[in-house]
């Protein structure tokens, strides 16, 4: 069963973190929206929002991308789990809140087709852990990136594919980008396959699943800022 | 190469029986390198089934192929249900943007008819002439997508997610609706001479859903679907991981399985053993950069994992061979097969 009564309820000690992030695992796993919704409450009412966010739901998330990556949860399972936490997160830290985490211009695009799934996912789970970024949608290519990155003047994109040709078609996206001090995060199905892949084509980074973008983002924020 | 007795069909026929034939029989499914071998551009290519005919024909002679594979491109059927089809100069022909913009379409959604899908008519005039061609010396793979995986492309794969969990009413009518075509495009292509109907399912897949949800759904239309298919079937996870499901599969009434290139080959061969054949598991993508002695090792390293006791053919883990694979790396794939492929296998 799961408990939602923390230990002490005026402050999120670790201990009470560890019980809700394994009573959350569990209801996201399980794809339970109200039972998340509850105990993302609950917590909510003993510490931060960006501690919720960051502590919480993130650590959560990244404990199920990681059970992904180990084949023990599926991919539906990781889509549905951001998808709850994004729409909880909102009502707790609204897009525009002024205490969401202080980071540069960020933006997520899939490249060349309209197999949206891989970015969906990756969207969720970061603005569900605080983090804000624009979602620039599908079949976007070379010229319309670079067109936006200059215009939002974006200093981290994420980039989702699903086919080869368009994982190496990055490559050119990254020359025409030079010098501009844009990180390019790359990830999907060609990556995963192909190891070396990211090398090739010039990304700075490459996220095997949600719970490395994480970390990854993490990392090139403090790089970039 | 060493000469051997069989043709492409006994072959094939043989592994799918669970035997040994002469040696490993092997499927390249190469789709778009017959449009280099016809120095035609990918849209060009399929645009003509005489192309795709002769392109596959001239495949197989260079690489010893033993199948043929008049399979076009995927997002052909959702062409047949309105959506828009993207060309390419180097890659695959991929789906626009999803042809069911709302879910509360799917109410009024009717399966289209093969007969009214002209689209589809180019392929069954390529296996015509296929069979008539090859004379039943070699199978002709005909291609459908399964009816629980259409929706990727029909819906998106983020929205059908949440159809197939927070919809089950549209979920069970697209289910109705992608059953009737898929039905119905599988046995046209048996009609026109395809020997065998693989069934693209990479959705039930592990890696996509759980086998939880696989039993109550994946398995459910696949059993059923198969089961109105007028000829044997594959089913091909496309990269996806099927080796906790196993048993399951093995009961929707398929032959052969096509299996990723991440998935232990030893342990899906002993799982499948006498019940499935392992159709796989080169990494097509790898492929692309492999030298020689990688070509050459990973295909004897395949080979003496999974073609003992036949029950196996050897191919890649996707079910299409990028373009960007080069005619030397297909040339060392083949003669390695049938160099170190021939029964009985020598212990390495």
């Amino acid at each position: 069963m799961i408990n939602l009564i923390p230990k002490n309820k005026n402050a999120v000690g670790m201990a009470d973190l560890e019980v809700f992030r394994s009573d959350l695992e569990r209801a996201l796993i399980s794809l339970d929206r109200d039972m998340a919704q509850q105990i993302i409450n609950k917590a909510a009412s003993t510490g931060s929002p960006v501690e919720i966010a960051g502590e919480l739901i993130s650590r959560s998330l990244k404990s199920i991308g990681d059970k992904w990556e180990k084949g023990t949860l599926s991919l539906s399972q990781v889509y549905i789990s951001g998808l709850i936490c994004e729409q909880i997160i909102d009502t707790i830290l609204p897009p525009s809140s002024p205490v969401r985490k202080n980071q540069p211009k960020m933006a997520i695009a899939v490249f060349e087709d309209y197999h949206l799934l891989g970015k969906r996912i990756i969207y969720s789970v970061l603005r569900a852990s605080g983090f804000e970024l624009i979602d620039l949608g599908g079949g976007q290519d070379v010229t319309s990136l670079c067109e936006i990155i200059e215009k939002k003047k974006i200093k981290i994109l994420l980039l989702s594919v699903l086919m080869l040709p368009s994982a190496l078609r990055i490559k050119k996206l990254k020359e025409k980008l030079a010098g501009s001090g844009i990180k390019i995060i790359v990830g999907g199905a060609p990556f995963r396959f192909d190891e070396e892949l990211w090398k090739e084509v010039g990304a700075d980074a490459y996220g095997k699943d949600s719970s490395e973008a994480i970390d990854l983002v993490t990392k090139l924020m403090a790089e970039t800022l | 190469m060493k000469s051997t007795g069989m043709t492409s069909m006994e072959r094939v026929f043989t592994a799918l029986s669970h035997k040994e034939p002469d040696r490993v029989p092997m499927f390249l499914l190469l789709t778009m390198h017959g449009a280099k071998e016809l120095g035609l551009t990918i849209k060009e290519y399929f645009s003509k089934a005489e192309y795709v005919v002769e392109g596959q024909l001239r495949l197989r002679r260079k690489y010893n192929n033993d199948c043929l594979n008049p399979f076009f491109y995927a997002a052909l059927e959702t062409e047949a249900f309105g959506g828009e089809v993207i060309f390419r100069e180097d890659g695959p022909p991929n789906s626009g943007l999803p042809c069911i913009a709302d879910i509360e379409m799917i109410r009024y959604l009717d399966p289209p008819t093969v007969k009214e899908s002209k689209m589809l008519h180019r392929v069954l005039k390529a296996i015509e002439l296929l069979k008539e061609k090859s004379r039943d010396t070699v199978p002709i793979i005909g291609v459908v997508m399964s009816p629980f995986s259409l929706p990727v492309m029909q819906l998106g794969f983020d929205k059908y997610i949440e159809v197939m969990h927070f919809h089950p009413d549209l979920f069970n009518k697209l289910m109705q609706v992608n059953k009737t075509f898929c039905i119905e495009w599988a046995n046209a292509q048996i009609k026109a001479g395809a020997t065998a109907i693989c069934y693209f399912d990479p959705v039930s897949s592990t890696t996509i859903i759980p086998p939880e949800w696989y039993h109550k759904t994946g398995y459910e239309i696949a059993r059923q679907t198969l089961a109105s298919i007028k000829g044997p079937t594959a089913t091909h996870f496309a990269s996806g991981f099927c080796l906790p499901i196993i048993d399951y599969v093995a009961k929707t009434g398929t032959a052969a399985i096509g299996i990723s290139s991440m998935e232990d080959l030893s342990q899906l061969k002993h799982a499948c053993k006498n019940r499935l054949t392992l159709l796989g598991n080169l990494n097509g993508i790898e492929m692309r950069r492999w030298s020689k002695d990688q070509a050459r090792e990973k295909v004897i390293s395949v080979i003496q994992a999974a073609a003992a006791g036949g029950g196996f053919i050897l191919s890649d883990n996707h079910g299409e061979i990028p373009w960007q694979v080069s005619d030397e790396t297909l040339h060392i794939i083949s003669d390695t097969v049938m160099n170190h492929g021939v029964y009985p296998l020598k212990q390495s």
